[in-house]
């Protein structure tokens, strides 16, 4: 083992340390720890979406959809299954267990709608979350309109912190190898992919898949920081919040989607004495973005520590510690 | 046994009959010229090789096995390979990255290795990756490793294409009107190299070309379509002088 990746374990768990200490010393207030949780979660969607927007350059827009089937999946795990005993215990398979079903959802999305080229996928998933909100709310069992309530508090600074390192772990290692080149080749040019011996409607369906268990992922932990769920929370609204973390923060970019998740969700904290109105925000930002910087803050660029080592370009770019990441 | 044996291949648009009955056999290490004017269904012939279109009627052999119905990613990696009359590369991504997409099917590691960076995965990627680069030298175009494909000059581009297509290991090369664009003297180049490449990777290389000159001079056999038909098939010298190519080319004397 290198002294770099020795490096990379004695950060990561310091980061595990900090997370404790913040959590039991009660340093931070608990409306910080709760936005700081929100954070974490909101790097997951985004660098769930990153991965299909951004790197395939597919146009997926119903991820609040996927994180809202996460949401109640887990919930229903830790409170109607094990009603709300052995909680640290049960917790970590629930999260992993929507994860699962919400990928398989997926599935039956992605089928379909990568048989064909184009726009489909935008129009499929907008459906695809209006289809699972009028679902969830016609569902007496689950608490309707009204919502689902009950779950304990079983999401804490360390399993988010956790689950945002896995993400980043899993998007990296994808990114930087034969399979990424094959997803970034699809955004290029899908043709031309097909035609170096690339299954792209497997790559595609296959990106889909990781992505969705990630919104699930998310959905889970968001449903056990809130402890209410409600349909409403899973609207358009949220999706489009995910589109505007992504390419705010830079499409193609795991620094970029972490970058863009953290401002946003500040921003939105922020913008609290604005009332309903910062609800404008994020649309109007995503107007503004997408004419004056279509591939956000990072675009296509990565944090050189991010990259595997032999993927670097050396050289003078080297000094500027970002490099082009299409590596 | 012949490499490529097509038989009958013939291709609706709609009400539109782009390729008729088109027969053609390869034998391992021909080169072999696909001419006609324009919209004569050229690079239809192609897209119907490669499966990018399926064919209405017809049979396509490739060493005895049957593409049709294949899809296009299958039959690359059966070792075909092909580039495009209007250059295609992933614009955004590297030269080296171009290359090793090629590599894309011999990669002999899963989705587990990508992700916990196995040992295996570690010697598959140090192979694709020695493998383009030396592609890139014989190429010439090693300097340009880490550059951005659409920042390479057309010329490069088009010589960055054919390296793609090569680092799937083909046995048969299509090539879609390689000399469009260039200079008679870029067409010299070319010449040279077409010829380099069948004898360095041992290729058999069916192209498509709209330029006589370039397969007058490399070209062992000629095949001219014209509306989708096959008017003449043939050596160089026989095309030059059958009059139905001329017709086609030039145009029917007024009587």
């Amino acid at each position: 083992m290198g002294l770099k990746s020795r490096m990379t374990l004695v950060l990561v768990f310091l980061g595990f340390v900090l997370c404790i200490l913040i959590e039991r010393s009660g340093l931070l207030s608990a409306y910080i720890l709760q936005i700081s949780m929100y954070v974490g979660i909101n790097i997951i969607l985004t660098l769930s979406l990153n991965l299909v927007n951004g790197y395939m350059g597919e146009f997926s827009v119903g991820h609040a959809g996927f994180m809202a089937i996460g949401a109640y999946v887990s919930s229903i795990i830790t409170v109607r299954v094990f009603h709300n005993q052995m909680g640290p215990f049960v917790f970590p398979l629930a999260v992993i267990v929507a994860g699962i079903v919400t990928a398989a959802t997926s599935f039956v999305v992605a089928f379909p709608s990568f048989r064909t080229r184009g726009d489909y996928l935008a129009i499929v998933t907008l459906a695809f979350n209006m289809i699972v909100k009028s679902v969830l709310e016609n569902i007496d069992a689950l608490g309707g309109p009204r919502g689902f309530m009950g779950m304990g508090r079983l999401t804490n600074l360390v399993n988010v912190y956790a689950w945002c390192l896995v993400t980043i772990f899993v998007v990296r290692n994808l990114v930087y190898s034969n399979f990424g080149r094959a997803v970034l080749s699809i955004r290029e040019d899908e043709v031309a992919s097909n035609l170096v011996s690339v299954n792209t409607r497997q790559m595609k369906i296959m990106v889909f898949l990781i992505a969705a268990f990630f919104a699930g992922v998310a959905g889970a932990l968001f449903a056990h920081v809130m402890q209410f769920i409600n349909p409403r929370s899973f609207a358009i609204q949220k999706s489009t919040d995910i589109l505007v973390m992504v390419y705010l923060g830079g499409i193609g970019s795991i620094f970029g989607s972490v970058l863009g998740a953290t401002v946003y969700t500040v921003l939105l904290e922020l913008l609290r004495p604005l009332g309903v109105w910062r609800w404008v925000v994020g649309p109007i930002m995503l107007v503004i973005l997408m004419i004056c910087r279509p591939t956000g803050i990072m675009g296509l660029k990565e944090l050189t520590g991010l990259i595997p080592r032999e993927e670097r370009v050396l050289g003078k770019k080297e000094e500027t510690d970002v490099v082009t990441a299409s590596n | 046994m012949s490499l490529l044996q097509i038989e009958g291949l013939t291709h609706f648009f709609g009400g539109l009959k782009a390729v008729s009955d088109f027969n053609l056999e390869l034998s391992a290490g021909e080169v072999v010229g696909l001419i006609g004017p324009n919209g004569a269904g050229k690079t239809t012939v192609f897209n119907l090789i490669t499966g990018v279109y399926k064919p209405s009627a017809g049979h396509i052999r490739f060493e005895g096995q049957e593409l049709v119905g294949l899809q296009s990613c299958q039959i690359i990696s059966m070792g075909i390979a092909r580039t495009f009359q209007t250059i295609r590369l992933f614009r955004d991504l590297t030269v080296l990255d171009n290359v090793r997409l090629g590599h894309f099917a011999q990669a002999r590691y899963g989705i587990r290795d990508a992700l916990m960076r196995s040992g295996k995965f570690r010697d598959e990627e140090k192979r694709i990756r020695d493998k383009g680069m030396e592609l890139l030298e014989a190429f010439n175009l090693a300097r340009y490793a880490h550059t951005q494909a659409k920042a390479l000059p057309y010329g490069e581009q088009r010589r960055l294409e054919i390296a793609r297509a090569l680092s799937s290991n083909p046995r048969l090369l299509l090539l879609d009107e390689p000399a469009a664009g260039m200079n008679p003297r870029e067409i010299d180049e070319l010449l040279e190299r077409i010829a380099w490449l069948k004898d360095e990777f041992d290729l058999t290389i069916f192209l498509i070309e709209h330029q006589m000159r370039v397969v007058m001079g490399i070209c062992e056999h000629i095949t001219v379509l014209d509306f989708g038909e096959t008017i003449a098939v043939g050596a160089p010298r026989e095309i030059q002088t059958n009059p139905r190519v001329l017709e086609a080319y030039l145009g029917k004397e007024v009587s």
